[in-house]
């Protein structure tokens, strides 16, 4: 059994100029164990499919609708003394700030501990106990002295692994990573890519990892769900995503990565390429393929029709009229 | 051939200095912190002892000597009513002390209340700070004399007006504070890691505003000792049979301009009380300022 079900989901925000569509019609499945990565450009509605997922919007000016299914659970309609039970008890959360996500007033020893005393209803002794536990399987040295330390007394690496082991602290079935390194620098995003990938192998979480940075995806996805102006665009395993990206936009995105040896030289070839245009505006309901005013297959049908989600090859699911065409190239 | 040295500086930038002891290290760095809290205990002590320090009965009456200036039988001179200038003001120390500090708790867990309440949910916001709104369009001296005026002088009743005309600044600084810290990153995480908002408010919110409470505390501390000194010198305080030193320099005004020290001793305690307190205040503020690079 899938450990999470997302059907239809669809997120809108109030705005002032009427409604912002942050997520319109995204489906996907996750099972235990399993890491899944969802990328996108910025405002393609990544972060907010998960927040609708931990129903952390706003109540009063965000709309969910379609149905997020947690361990047979539909969370959509639980109510909220049901939701903060899982809340971090279920399904842990890793920011993206790892600088700011700590309060500055508490130790961090506390920070951890609060999620267990108020979880699994240890005591302060028991809680402190298994904080320290959890600080050594996040590789901080001398757990013992760092549990008493505030967070300013931390590096930027330190508190992501903090933050991870509060995240982590009471053993979740689900793990939401959003951008969890993209404030690091790359050896310390490696190590904790390392380290999240460690832990999943020994407390069989799985893992939604949110992310623009496309080879953080090829180090630990074993899927990817590919984003574009809130819809899924494509979605397929992360080897066959790479070598067999089939939508205009993934391959678009794919085409962006700088490749080690390309030069500043004249040479086109090499030169780093952009996708021409921008992401359409969320204000305006588009009736046909959201990517359709930047493609470059782009015809009539996709102006006016959007294209369904549909599964073209067994794992391999994309929203495009022209991947017929492209399968028989 | 001369080989040429390589001239390489070495020597540590900070020469060892002599070791401060912390006591001396903090005297460096907070010297307002040091000087208003060392003024204030004396203060305190002055007041607490009071019975033992003043020379005589504040309230014993002796006719025959009244109007003295000051000798070495009356330090600080006699009223008009003979009693001992000296043991009135060592003994009005209490008063105004008492008045200071129990306004200061009161109004600082009113607007603490009220604030946290109005920051964490926006629909008491509206009512609560208008509610404030209304209580500060008042000036807080007119409103005491009107709260004072309805419930009658004690000492008790004179704390109550003076909280309530002071609490909605702290309400107004508590909310501030709340708005600003609970669009941070840790307050998310809090609710992500499934706290209730009344938790959240409590364990993450609260310590987050300690600073500024504190330092605004003592400005009310000080603002309420002059607001006490003021209902008393226009009969609107603390009944007269208990000495204070808005009380003395009220009893002192109709001879003023012949006996000036009846109503230049009180008003010394007074002004000296009241700046050390914002002497306090003021070192504190620098202290717990994160911004401040006094620290280096």
């Amino acid at each position: 059994m899938p450990i999470l079900n997302v059907s239809e989901l669809r997120t809108h925000f109030r705005g002032e100029r009427g409604p912002v569509r942050a997520v319109e019609n995204v489906s996907f499945t996750l099972e235990s164990g399993e890491t899944i990565a969802i990328v996108g450009e910025s405002g393609s509605g990544k972060s907010v499919t998960s927040l609708s997922i931990m129903r952390l919007l706003a109540g009063g000016r965000a709309r969910s609708s379609g149905r997020i299914e947690f361990l047979g659970r539909d969370i959509l309609s639980l109510g909220e003394a049901e939701m903060r039970k899982i809340r971090g008890n279920e399904i842990g959360m890793i920011f993206q700030e790892p600088m700011t996500s700590l309060n500055p007033v508490l130790t961090i020893g506390r920070q951890i501990a609060e999620t267990l005393i108020l979880h699994q209803h240890l005591s302060r002794a028991q809680a402190r106990a298994r904080a320290i536990e959890m600080l050594r399987l996040v590789d901080i040295p001398a757990a013992e002295q760092r549990i008493d330390e505030y967070p300013h007394q931390l590096s930027g690496g330190m508190r992501q692994r903090v933050m991870i082991a509060m995240a982590l602290a009471c053993e979740p079935k689900l793990l939401i990573a959003d951008e969890p390194t993209t404030a690091l620098d790359v050896t310390i995003q490696a190590q904790v890519l390392e380290l999240m990938a460690d832990l999943q192998k020994r407390t069989g979480t799985a893992i939604i990892l949110i992310t623009h940075d496309l080879g953080v995806v090829a180090d630990v996805a074993d899927r990817v769900i590919v984003m574009y102006a809130g819809r899924t665009v494509e979605e397929a395993t992360t080897k066959d995503l790479f070598l067999h990206p089939l939508h205009p936009y993934t391959r678009g995105l794919l085409a962006t990565i700088a490749k080690l040896g390309s030069s500043l030289d004249d040479n086109a070839a090499s030169r780093l390429t952009e996708i021409p245009g921008q992401v359409p505006s969320l204000h305006e309901s588009i009736p046909g393929c959201a990517f359709a005013s930047r493609c470059p297959l782009v015809t009539d049908l996709c102006r006016h029709t959007a294209p369904s989600f549909e599964a073209v090859e067994p794992d391999h699911k994309v929203a495009c009229h022209h991947v017929e065409r492209r399968l028989q190239a | 051939m001369t080989i040429k040295s390589n001239m390489i500086a070495t020597g540590d930038l900070f020469p060892s200095e002599p070791r401060r002891g912390r006591v001396a290290t903090f005297v460096r760095r907070h010297p307002t912190i040091v000087a208003g809290g060392g003024i204030l205990f004396l203060m305190v002590l002055i007041a607490v002892f009071a019975q033992w320090i003043a020379t005589i009965d504040p309230d014993k009456i002796a006719p025959i000597k009244r109007n003295r200036e000051p000798t070495a039988e009356f330090w600080f001179g006699t009223d008009m009513l003979g009693r001992d200038l000296f043991s009135r003001v060592v003994y009005g120390a209490r008063v105004s002390l008492l008045v200071g500090f129990a306004v200061a708790v009161c109004a600082t867990f009113l607007g603490l209340v009220t604030g946290l309440a109005a920051g964490a949910y926006r629909r008491l916001d509206m009512v609560i700070m208008r509610l404030m709104d209304g209580l500060m369009s008042v000036p807080p001296i007119l409103l005491a004399i009107a709260l004072m005026a309805a419930v009658g002088g004690s000492v008790f009743n004179v704390i109550l007006a003076i909280s309530i005309a002071e609490f909605p600044r702290m309400s107004r600084l508590v909310r501030g504070l709340v708005l600003s810290i609970r669009e941070q990153a840790y307050i998310d995480g809090a609710i992500a890691s499934g706290s209730s908002m009344p938790k959240i408010i409590v364990k993450h919110i609260l310590p987050n505003t300690l600073g500024p409470i504190m330092v605004q505390a003592t400005y009310i501390c000080s603002a309420a000792m002059i607001t006490e000194a003021a209902l008393s010198f226009i009969g609107a305080g603390t009944p007269p049979s208990i000495p204070s030193w808005g009380g003395i320099m009220n009893e002192g005004r109709m001879l003023w301009q012949i006996k000036p020290y009846i109503i230049l001793f009180p008003a010394v305690f007074l002004s000296l009380t009241v700046l050390a307190v914002n002497l306090l205040g003021d070192g504190l503020r620098d202290a717990l300022d994160p911004r401040a690079a006094s620290r280096i």
